[in-house]
């Protein structure tokens, strides 16, 4: 091999094995003293070693074992340089206590979901336990994650130092929490996830890089979960929840761009094999005994697909689920407004409109664009065309992807160009 | 607090849009502004003439150079404002991950600077 192919063999090794072992490392390296940014700092150095050192001396036969090794002494020197005499000698001997033996041969114990834990701990504030589950286990960086999540690169990296500080500081363990808390504490775990998974699903065209990975990198964190811990129902129904979303990425838009909605999609562009696995793992779940809201939410996306390939309407059901959902989710008025549309189709656009969320209730459904794209679809529905216009406007302006945009925009003309009742039953937001 | 969104974009893209499209277009940032009014967001907001109208002037050894043109030759020219009134950045980015100008172009957010009168 020439050296060029020894640098690029050497470059592979290293992104699989940050891939495959970043959070594992990061873990372990954090795991006494719960200083994640120095873990993170010593083994993105000891990454740096392994890319000079690699095309030299070959691929070690256990890279994990070697990037170890290397990030442990440059977190032991660190402490030396920032400390001299006995305090030194003290957290030495602490850190020589804390590591025991070098893992080199050994396997190294896989704590990323105690990190999960740690990142999704109640004491870290909720915005915020997303991003540091996506950095800290799957070393994403800050850059990256705050254009997924639409906040600037400064202060997503300030959010992250202080919520690693927090960690360390107020000493939230790294642990899976034990069996009287495990399910209460696994929801903020599967919430941060699916935080992550949405943002990544409103690119649909999978034309914003940063976006698109986001919804693989949650799936991957999902799949985490479930191997770490099978006889979880509530992770297994979030896995199924993605799934089934992603197996209908590419329906979402025709050739041109256009956003199709639910109700339309070729249901032959759907990946059979993503709703097969999502269906076989809502049945896992749910042979648990023990429903919530994800199962849930994946019973709702079971039951749209079922329809759409059969063409025999379910709506009774999915109305149900969501009575189940809106019971479990405190009223959540995202809940609410999905609701409605269901039951626009059992019991009329009406009634569904009375289901609506009131805004006086809820300030944040006013910048809400899901809310004004319903309360326009039903009010067209009623006849009440003018009003239907004016929140066709509203959930215009709110949109950010420009192929929704136009799909609201087309809706809109095509209600001024034809006042007669709209026969129309798409679902906006699917 | 308020936040200037600038507009950048390419002069030219505007120009190669159909008629339909420049309705569509136009139609789009009416709806915008209507949603920022209905939030409470909304301070001010202007679209520009194109750069051809444009003219800089400087004072230098106190004369005043008038130029013909815009002050910089950009890829992207300034097309438009909206001046906003929102809680935070986050508040402020959102806003203009929504305009449509953000989808054909650039848009700029900045904090406008806010003096304490004493």
């Amino acid at each position: 091999m020439d050296s060029h192919e020894v640098d690029a063999q050497a470059h592979s090794t290293a992104e699989a094995v940050a891939r495959r072992s970043y959070g594992k490392l990061v873990a372990f390296l954090a795991a006494r003293t719960r200083d994640v940014a120095a873990a993170e700092d010593a083994l993105s150095e000891a990454f740096a070693s392994a890319l000079t050192d690699w095309p030299r001396n070959g691929c070690p036969g256990n890279p994990e074992a070697w990037l170890l090794t290397v990030a442990r002494r440059k977190m032991i020197d660190s402490i030396r340089r920032r400390q001299s005499g006995e305090l030194a000698a003290e957290q030495l001997l602490h850190e020589a206590e804390t590591f025991g033996p070098d893992p080199a041969d050994a396997e190294i114990p896989d704590r990323r979901l105690a990190l999960m834990f740690a990142c999704a701990h109640p004491a870290i504030e909720a915005g915020i336990r997303a991003p540091l589950m996506l950095q800290v286990v799957l070393g994403l960086d800050a850059e990256m994650i705050a254009s997924a999540f639409l906040m600037s690169p400064a202060a997503m990296g300030q959010r992250l130092v202080r919520a690693k500080n927090k960690i360390r500081q107020a000493g939230i363990p790294f642990r899976i929490p034990g069996r009287e808390d495990l399910r209460d504490r696994l929801e903020t775990v599967l919430d941060a996830i699916y935080a992550a998974f949405t943002e990544g699903w409103i690119d649909a065209a999978g034309t914003d890089v940063a976006r698109r990975d986001l919804a693989g990198e949650a799936i991957f964190l999902g799949q985490l979960v479930t191997a770490l811990l099978p006889a979880e129902p509530e992770a297994l129904g979030l896995l199924a929840l993605m799934f089934y979303a992603e197996a209908r990425r590419h329906a979402r838009r025709n050739p041109q761009g256009d956003y199709i909605p639910l109700a339309e999609q070729d249901s032959a562009l759907w990946n059979q094999q993503m709703i097969d696995d999502a269906e076989a793992l809502l049945l896992r779940a749910c042979a648990l005994g023990s429903i919530g809201r994800y199962q849930l939410e994946a019973a709702i996306q079971s039951a749209h697909v079922a329809r759409c390939r059969t063409g025999q309407a379910n709506w009774p059901a999915v109305v149900e689920l969501y009575d189940a959902l809106l019971s479990v989710s405190n009223n959540s008025p995202v809940v609410t407004i999905n609701r409605a549309l269901a039951i626009a189709e059992t019991l009329g656009a009406t009634a569904a409109l009375d289901a609506l969320p009131k805004t006086a209730a809820d300030a944040r459904l006013t910048e809400y664009q899901p809310y004004w794209a319903a309360r326009a679809e039903l009010l067209a529905r009623t006849g009440a065309r003018d009003e239907a216009l004016q929140a066709y406007e509203i959930a215009i302006g709110l949109e950010r992807d420009p192929s929704v945009r136009r799909f609201l925009q087309d809706r809109q003309s095509s209600l001024e160009n034809c006042p007669a009742r709209s026969k129309h039953s798409r679902r906006p937001g699917c | 607090m308020k936040y200037l969104l600038t507009l950048y974009a390419e002069e030219a893209g505007w120009s190669r849009m159909t008629e339909a499209q420049k309705q569509q277009g136009v139609a789009a940032y009416n709806a915008y502004s209507e949603a920022l009014k209905k939030a409470g967001a909304y301070v001010a907001a202007n679209r520009l003439q194109p750069i051809a109208t444009a003219t800089t002037v400087r004072v230098a050894d106190g004369k005043p150079q008038v130029l013909n043109g815009p002050y910089a030759d950009t890829k992207e020219q300034l097309g438009g404002f909206y001046l906003i009134d929102v809680p935070d950045l986050d508040g402020a980015l959102s806003w203009a991950a929504r305009c449509p100008g953000a989808s054909h172009g650039t848009v700029e957010v900045r904090p406008i600077w806010e003096y304490t009168t004493s």
